[in-house]
């Protein structure tokens, strides 16, 4: 398969885990080594370097799912994750680099759907057993604001 | 005048109950009491958290920010000082300048290109003396007498205030020495760099949020991460520090070794006590911030202005209103220009903690909108806040709701609320 095949299945199931479900194997899209940010476009553009979340391994990933579910206290709530078509920038039979936007949509609560967030993932996919993994992420999400909190992973 | 002095002396009309363990729930909710804050307490004398220091380090560099909902822009000129001065042009009340933080040799109104050097003078205007002898301003304008009104600055360890307000007092006397000692504590000799901004918007009063800063009650037992790490454990040793005016605080705590043994949590059943683990437990590797125990500093200055340290996560948040039910808290990350690359690895993993996604801090972007869904037809009704007696005094003891009641002290009084007659 090409690498436009790879990562678009990849992120089909990736936003597939945290939209719908189970929410443990959003990690299993990572490599053990992998690096994950969720930053805004401002904050990228200076070229600063925390995260709202910030990971440097997969057990991080893991904890964070432990968290949301055993830990963290918040209204229940759900994404509806729309991947736009990825821009492969960079591919050989190892891996690839691209760029994909998004637009994630919320109901929290019995509340309304309400437009989340909006921005593009920069990625870094290698390929192995003929599937796409992130070796990092960084998720750019475009406004330098966050409404209430952010729990789930973009 | 004026439509501005309105909102205050209606306030006035109101009444307030005469102990500081009652906070009426229409403070929250009334549209009146939110414009009368917006002259009362934001242009009041008071001394406002802007920007760091180290954000405008070289001449030009500038910061657009608000005051409550006031825009106001500091910059660094190039004699090296720092000013401030309102955010909208003398003209016809534009935006001067609309990038949160950016770099200028001067500032020109887009609107009709009138012109401000960088202490806020305006300096130019287009076709003043208007075209082949026609139009333009009239002989007696005088450009001195329209430039922006200037803000009285503050620079505490690299921390910026500013006050609208000609009466405010010297920061000195305004923060007091214990809270100025623990400024210096983290702050003292360094040079912060930034590692981050972010904006959280919560759906509630603005006030909501102060009184959770100021509420170290709650911390260990809405955030499961603080106890089960052993952050914040009330059993550690720690304490409360409540200015003598009431209206600045804060909370600590230092390890404890002995305490972490013992079984306080359990015997009340809270649900904290979990048994919950990290499979990366380095998140919580640290190390002494400034060589001492302490791994807990939250420190308010009145009315809106946060610097934290939670273990390795040092912090600023500065809080603003934007509508009665609606704040923005503005984070900003920092790390030290001698951070180590291992103490940077350290504060990147901690940024976990704190933020609109931190482990413990994330409760406290929903509580707010809870309590102001919560207090919905309640407007008659009262907070009670006697945890720790009814004083707002300093104590050893973090449960108590002291520095909680420090805040409504100097609030009610610069609100000019009737108090409710003795019984």
């Amino acid at each position: 398969m090409d690498a436009l095949n790879l990562i678009s299945r990849s992120q089909g199931f990736y936003v597939r885990a945290i939209d719908d479900g189970p929410i443990e194997e959003w990690p299993e899209f990572f490599t053990d080594d992998a690096f994950y940010k969720v930053t805004t476009a401002d904050n990228h553009s200076r070229g600063l370097p925390a995260g709202v979340i910030w990971a440097n391994n997969k057990a991080m990933l893991k904890d964070r799912v432990s968290a949301l579910k055993d830990a963290n206290i918040y209204e229940p709530h759900a994404y509806r994750h729309m991947l736009g078509q990825p821009a492969i920038l960079e591919e050989d039979r190892t891996g690839a680099t691209s760029e994909t936007s998004f637009l994630v949509l919320r109901v929290t609560g019995n509340g309304p759907t309400d437009v989340f967030a909006s921005g593009r993932y920069l990625d870094e996919y290698v390929f192995i057993d003929g599937k796409a993994l992130l070796k990092k992420r960084i998720v750019v999400c475009d406004s330098s604001r966050i409404d209430t909190l952010l729990v789930l992973p973009l | 005048m004026s439509e501005g002095n309105r909102p205050a002396t209606a306030m006035a009309e109101r009444t307030w109950p005469r102990s500081l363990t009652e906070v009426p729930y229409w403070v929250f909710q009334d549209e009146e009491v939110y414009k009368a804050e917006q002259e009362n307490i934001f242009h009041g004398p008071f001394w406002s958290y802007l920007c760091l220091e180290a954000e405008l380090a070289e001449p030009g560099d500038f910061c657009a920010t608000f005051i409550g909902e006031q825009p106001v822009l500091v910059t660094r000129d190039h004699d090296g000082e720092i000013y401030a001065f309102e955010n909208r042009c003398a003209h016809r009340g534009a935006l001067i300048a609309m990038e949160h933080y950016g770099h200028a040799k001067d500032f020109t109104c887009v609107y009709h290109a009138w012109t401000y050097n960088l202490q806020g003078d305006l300096t130019g205007v287009a076709f003043e003396e208007g075209i082949n002898g026609k139009g333009g301003m009239g002989k007696d304008f005088c450009k001195a007498a329209h430039s922006p009104r200037r803000l009285r600055l503050a620079n505490v360890h690299g921390l910026i205030f500013g006050s609208l307000n000609n009466d405010v007092p010297q920061i000195e006397e305004y923060l007091g020495q214990e809270i100025l000692d623990r400024i210096e504590r983290l702050l003292g000799d360094r040079k912060p760099v930034v590692l981050g901004r972010f904006t959280q918007t919560l759906p509630n009063n603005w006030k909501l949020y102060m009184e959770n800063v100021k509420d170290s009650y709650h911390a260990s037992i809405l955030h499961l991460f603080f106890t089960t790490f052993g952050l914040n454990k009330l059993n550690q040793k720690g304490g409360i520090i409540v200015s003598e005016n009431g209206g600045h605080h804060v909370s600590w705590s230092a390890i404890n070794r002995e305490a972490e043994a013992a079984s306080h949590y359990k015997d009340q059943k809270i649900r904290s006590d979990s048994g919950y683990q990290l499979e990366d437990p380095s998140l919580v590797d640290s190390f002494s911030e400034v060589g001492d125990d302490i791994t807990l500093q939250i420190l308010s200055v009145y009315p809106g202005f946060v610097l934290q340290q939670i273990q390795n996560s040092i912090a600023v948040r500065q809080v603003l209103p934007t509508e009665v039910g609606s704040t923005n808290l503005n984070w900003t990350y920092l790390g030290f220009e001698d951070d180590s690359e291992e103490q940077q690895l350290i504060r990147m993993k901690q940024s976990n903690l704190v933020g609109p996604a931190g482990y413990v801090s994330m409760e406290d972007g929903a509580i707010g909108g809870f309590v102001q869904r919560g207090i919905a037809g309640a407007s008659n009704e009262f907070a009670t806040v006697q945890m720790g007696g009814d004083q707002a005094l300093s104590s050893e003891s973090r449960v108590t709701e002291a520095s909680i009641r420090g805040f409504w002290k100097v609030y009610r009084a610069a609100m000019g609320f009737s108090i409710e007659e003795e019984a």
